[in-house]
């Protein structure tokens, strides 16, 4: 019962708020609920014609899915109609409801009524899953045969759904269709056209079978072309375009790759590229086709040139639709012929401007594709000043493009840097740290600029609006080159003296520090930079001691750190201040640029990975030994495998950077999971060795992450064996990346640490030789606790077989990341000549893979021997099982 | 996102890796989601088509007249598409099918008034 459909409409309708009609809605959803419960079978039709308008209007509306399948099944055209409609809009192909309609529909198919065959080929058509599709597919194919042309060409189409579900059945379906291309209806042979197109999409059998009857199309085209008005199919003055443009897809797809083939087409291309009409849209969409078939296909050199003719054309058109299309259709065409397309620069140049955002979108794209080395001065002058005016949510795209130009295209690093800092100034906030990485690799890397980069930031900086980027490597380069800035060295010609006095530089850096609208990170480059500056600018080394001390007490941990540990270098070790801050080694660019590749174009470069880098080294080897190939190697693999990782953010290929920086804690790339992992445990090994104490679990702190490296990049001098207590981690504590503290662990190994609880003894652990060497025997005594299985506690006897002996000992452990190592002091840092067992340390690891992962340790000694530096090395493979 | 869109703009907006081509007429959008590498000026003759059929058939259609009839939208839809993709090119040809498939039901609506009115006089 209940009211008509029309009435419920209008009820819903007149509803004033949303309130209201959630309310109208309700109701009638309970009325037809009833309804359906009762089995009414009079007003079905109607009830569930007022189901789909809930379902149109968003509500939930599957307890009528049913009903749906009850009218397909009853015997009357309406009901079936309405049945269908209601399949259709109400239901998916993710519905396990879809299979019961199987048997009504198999029978509909083979109905009398053509028009409800009809209905039966189109609901088929919308939204059959596979397995019906498969059901039903020899049905479908009869009627691809039928007599009747309304059935035909709807079997067409239903077919079309049927090769995309299930690609198999393309073989049955290839005969019948090349049947349908020498139909007279124009609607079948619409279908029948767009069948094809499918079939060829999808088999290359099927393409090599209608590459023979390219003939037909080529006629059919043709009299579609000349043929005089034909009212039915006339769509303002062009006869049935859209069989046209179906037509010329079909023959793109044919004609691609195959010489011959393009031939037979080529002149009724020309033809419709001459003939057709520009002033309307459907001539224009006819054109859009015939010149993406014409630069699809083997064409000849002419009608190449007319395409971009017509392209030029559409370039130029007022009509922004017109304009998308010729910049889309540029952008496929620019890779195979430049030249042609360098003409119409300026134009393109022009609609980046333009007020429209899609049209902006492609015109960039368009203008990336086209720089070359010549004009890349001129059109990156045109996008920075583009820069200054754009919208803010273009400015971000914007700027990450023209990065990436300026470093592929940039013809000297002098218009590279200026570039860059341009673009840090226009659009500070959206260089991203990527841009900034390989920035300051360029600077590094370019020592005769040096002097000017800094001087030019100093400049630049006057101005400074808080924008992060432009802060950070400003900060930097005065921390590094700041005695550049004070005695105006390498000054480039034509360059204005610049003289500042040692207090102007600090004062830029204090006033990054002070500024509110920065970051942590930012502040922790400052506090870097502060530090450095102490030796660069001595006559301020009480003010630099000052500001560094201010941040003691900050809330963020990293600054903290960084203040108290600074504070106690300028302090307390100030003899070693000299050599702790020598300017950082040159960083190896070639890395870098590899890295960028893969960071700025998304792709992934397989042999990305350049020559070993300077940085790596001179972390990992303060004792001065050489680099050892081998375990660079490794490390090169695992830089190779953070290329690999499917991830496309830039953070994760400025995380692999910080990893190349020989940075500790790896924790900011979580694409470094388990696939680094497993497939180079030596490598992991190695980044142990340099993270070192404590790896903690991986942190998604990219931002934190990006501090890391530059404060590690502290040029970590060899101290020697100095434990330096009051600088040491109290490792194994998981924290944010305690990068600076690293360089320093990484000397040392000794933690300070609470006191290990005496072990019980656990039973049946041997004791094992860890390393022997000719002068030099450690063994390792285990035992676990007995509250926590994953811990071992060792107790490792150091012996000295020779006949010198030993002083300055000092031992140190790395460990994979799924373990964590702590070390206390040794009973003593010498070892007697010809002593067994003389010196003992206790060491703690934890395996936070116990029972699914062995342990393994890589081992390293350093002493003094008669008066020589001996460093041994080796790796522990023959821990007992168990632990 | 359509709705913000300018009148002098394009009208096609990228979407989720996809195209939406939409076509304004007076108060009514008619908007078309396809694959990126659909033409888009094709789409928007399709629009037009399916419009210009809709006008034919309810005779200066507007908007009340899709809300009310919204089914029989439906029905003329599917005898322009099918599968998202183009059926019929000659708006007579649609125009000819649908008002078979209408008089089919006023045949079948008259015969069973006739019939429920048999009934009911029977059952008086």
């Amino acid at each position: 019962m209940g009211s008509r459909l029309r009435d419920m409409i209008r009820s819903i309708r007149a509803c004033k708020t949303a309130a209201e009609e959630r309310s109208v809605v309700a109701k009638e959803c309970a009325l037809l609920r009833n309804a359906f419960k009762d089995n009414d079978q009079d007003y079905r039709h109607r009830n569930v014609a007022k189901l789909m308008f809930i379902h149109m209007l968003g509500y939930p509306t599957h307890f009528g899915q049913m009903e749906c399948i009850k009218l397909i099944a009853a015997g009357s055209f309406p009901e079936k109609r309405i049945g269908y409609l209601g399949l259709m809009l109400l239901l998916d192909e993710r519905q396990e409801v879809l299979m019961l309609v199987t048997n009504s529909l198999k029978n509909d198919l083979g109905h009398t009524n053509q028009f409800i065959v009809g209905l039966g080929l189109c609901a088929l058509g919308n939204i059959c899953t596979a397995e019906m599709a498969r059901d039903l597919a020899p049905e479908v194919e009869k009627l691809l045969q039928s007599n009747n042309s309304y059935i035909r060409k709807k079997a067409a189409l239903c077919s079309v759904r049927i090769v995309r579900k299930v690609p198999d059945l393309v073989e049955y379906l290839t005969v019948p269709a090349t049947g349908l291309l020498t139909d007279k209806h124009h609607g079948v042979l619409v279908a029948g056209v767009k069948l094809c197109t499918e079939l060829c999409q999808s088999n290359e059998l099927a393409l090599e079978h209608f590459r023979k009857h390219v003939s037909t199309m080529v006629r059919v085209l043709k009299n579609l072309v000349v043929s005089g008005y034909a009212p039915e199919y006339d769509v303002s003055g062009i006869t049935d375009p859209f069989l046209q443009i179906r037509l010329l897809r079909l023959l793109r797809l044919l004609g691609n790759g195959d010489a011959d083939v393009s031939d037979a087409m080529s002149d009724v291309l020309a033809q419709v590229a001459t003939n057709t009409e520009s002033n309307k849209n459907a001539g224009n969409a006819i054109l859009y086709e015939c010149v993406q078939t014409i630069m699809a296909v083997e064409a000849i050199g002419g009608l190449r040139v007319l395409a971009i003719n017509i392209l030029g054309r559409f370039l130029a058109n007022r009509d922004n639709n017109i304009r998308y299309v010729a910049l889309n259709t540029l952008v496929k065409v620019v890779s195979v012929d430049t030249q042609a397309v360098q003409r119409h620069r300026t134009t393109i140049v022009e609609c980046v401007k333009d007020s429209d955002i899609s049209i902006r979108r492609r015109a960039l794209e368009l203008v990336c594709a086209l720089v070359n080395e010549n004009n890349v001065k001129v059109l990156t002058k045109e996008l920075v000043e583009y820069l200054k005016v754009s919208d803010p949510d273009f400015k971000g795209d914007l700027t990450a493009r023209i990065a990436g130009l300026v470093q592929k295209f940039a013809p000297n690093k002098q218009w590279y840097i200026d570039q860059m800092i341009l673009l840090m100034v226009e659009a500070g906030k959206y260089v991203t740290n990527e841009v900034i990485r390989s920035l300051v690799v360029v600077i590094s890397n370019a020592n005769d600029l040096q002097g000017y980069v800094v001087r030019t930031l100093y400049r630049v900086f006057q101005a400074w609006d808080g924008q992060e980027s432009l802060g950070q490597v400003t900060v930097w380069c005065i921390g590094e080159y700041g005695e550049f800035l004070i005695n105006s060295a390498n000054e480039l010609e034509g360059e204005d003296p610049l003289t500042v006095a040692e207090s102007d530089a600090v004062d830029v850096v204090e006033s990054v520090l002070k500024d509110s609208r920065v970051t942590p990170t930012t502040v922790a480059f400052a506090l870097t930079a502060l530090l450095k500056l102490s030796t660069r600018l001595p006559t301020c080394a009480d003010r630099i001691k000052n500001l560094i001390l201010e941040h003691k007490g900050s809330l963020v941990l990293e600054l903290q750190q960084r203040a108290i540990e600074f504070g106690s270098i300028l302090t307390k070790h100030s003899e070693l201040k000299a050599t702790l801050l020598e300017r950082m080694p040159v960083l190896d660019e070639a890395t870098y640029s590899a890295k960028n590749e893969m960071g700025v174009d998304g792709q992934q470069t397989a042999a990305a990975v350049a020559s070993e880098s300077d940085a790596n080294g001179h972390l990992k080897q303060p004792n001065g030994i050489g680099k050892q190939p081998a375990a660079t190697a490794n490390l090169m693999d695992l830089l190779s495998f953070t290329d690999e990782q499917p991830s496309t953010s830039s953070n994760s290929s400025g995380n692999a950077l910080l990893d190349l920086l020989g940075n500790g804690p790896l924790d900011g790339s979580n694409s470094l999971t388990s696939s680094a992992k497993h497939s180079a445990g030596g490598a992991d090994m190695l980044l142990d060795l340099l993270s070192l104490d404590g790896p903690a679990p991986p942190t998604s702190a990219p931002t934190s992450t990006a501090a890391a490296p530059l404060a590690g990049l502290l040029d970590v001098d060899p101290l020697g064996n100095i434990p330096l207590g009051n600088l040491s981690l109290s490792g194994g504590t998981p924290k944010g990346p305690p990068a600076v503290v690293d360089p320093f662990a990484n000397l040392t190994s000794t933690a300070m640490l609470a006191s290990v609880p005496s072990p019980d003894p656990a039973p049946g652990f041997p004791t094992i030789v860890a390393m022997q060497t000719s002068g030099l025997k450690i063994s390792f005594d285990f035992t676990k606790p007995a509250d926590s299985p994953k811990t071992t506690i060792i107790k490792a006897f150091y012996s000295n077989l020779s006949s010198n002996p030993y002083t300055d000992f000092v031992f140190q452990a790395a460990v994979p990341k799924f373990m964590q190592l702590q070390l206390e002091p040794a009973t003593s840092g010498i070892l007697p000549a010809n002593s067994t067992n003389s010196v003992t340390q206790l060491i703690r690891l934890t395996n936070n893979m116990h029972g699914q992962k062995a342990l393994v340790m890589k081992l390293r000694v350093s002493y003094k021997a008669n008066g020589n530096n001996v460093l041994e090395q080796g790796q522990v493979n023959n821990f007992p099982a168990g632990l | 996102m359509i709705l913000s869109r300018g009148p002098k703009l394009c009208n096609f907006l990228e979407w989720r890796g996809l195209k939406v081509v939409y076509k304004r007429y007076a108060s009514l959008y008619f908007c078309m989601c396809v694959d990126a590498d659909d033409n888009e000026l094709e789409t928007l003759e399709i629009i037009h088509h399916f419009v210009e059929i809709l006008d034919r058939y309810f005779g200066n259609v507007c908007e009340l007249d899709l809300i009310f009839n919204f089914h029989k939208a439906y029905y003329i839809l599917d005898e322009v598409l099918i599968a998202g993709e183009l059926q019929e090119t000659s708006k007579k040809s649609v125009a000819r099918v649908i008002a078979a498939q209408d008089t089919l039901i006023e045949h079948a609506k008259e015969q069973s008034n006739s019939l429920s009115n048999i009934i009911a006089q029977a059952t008086k």
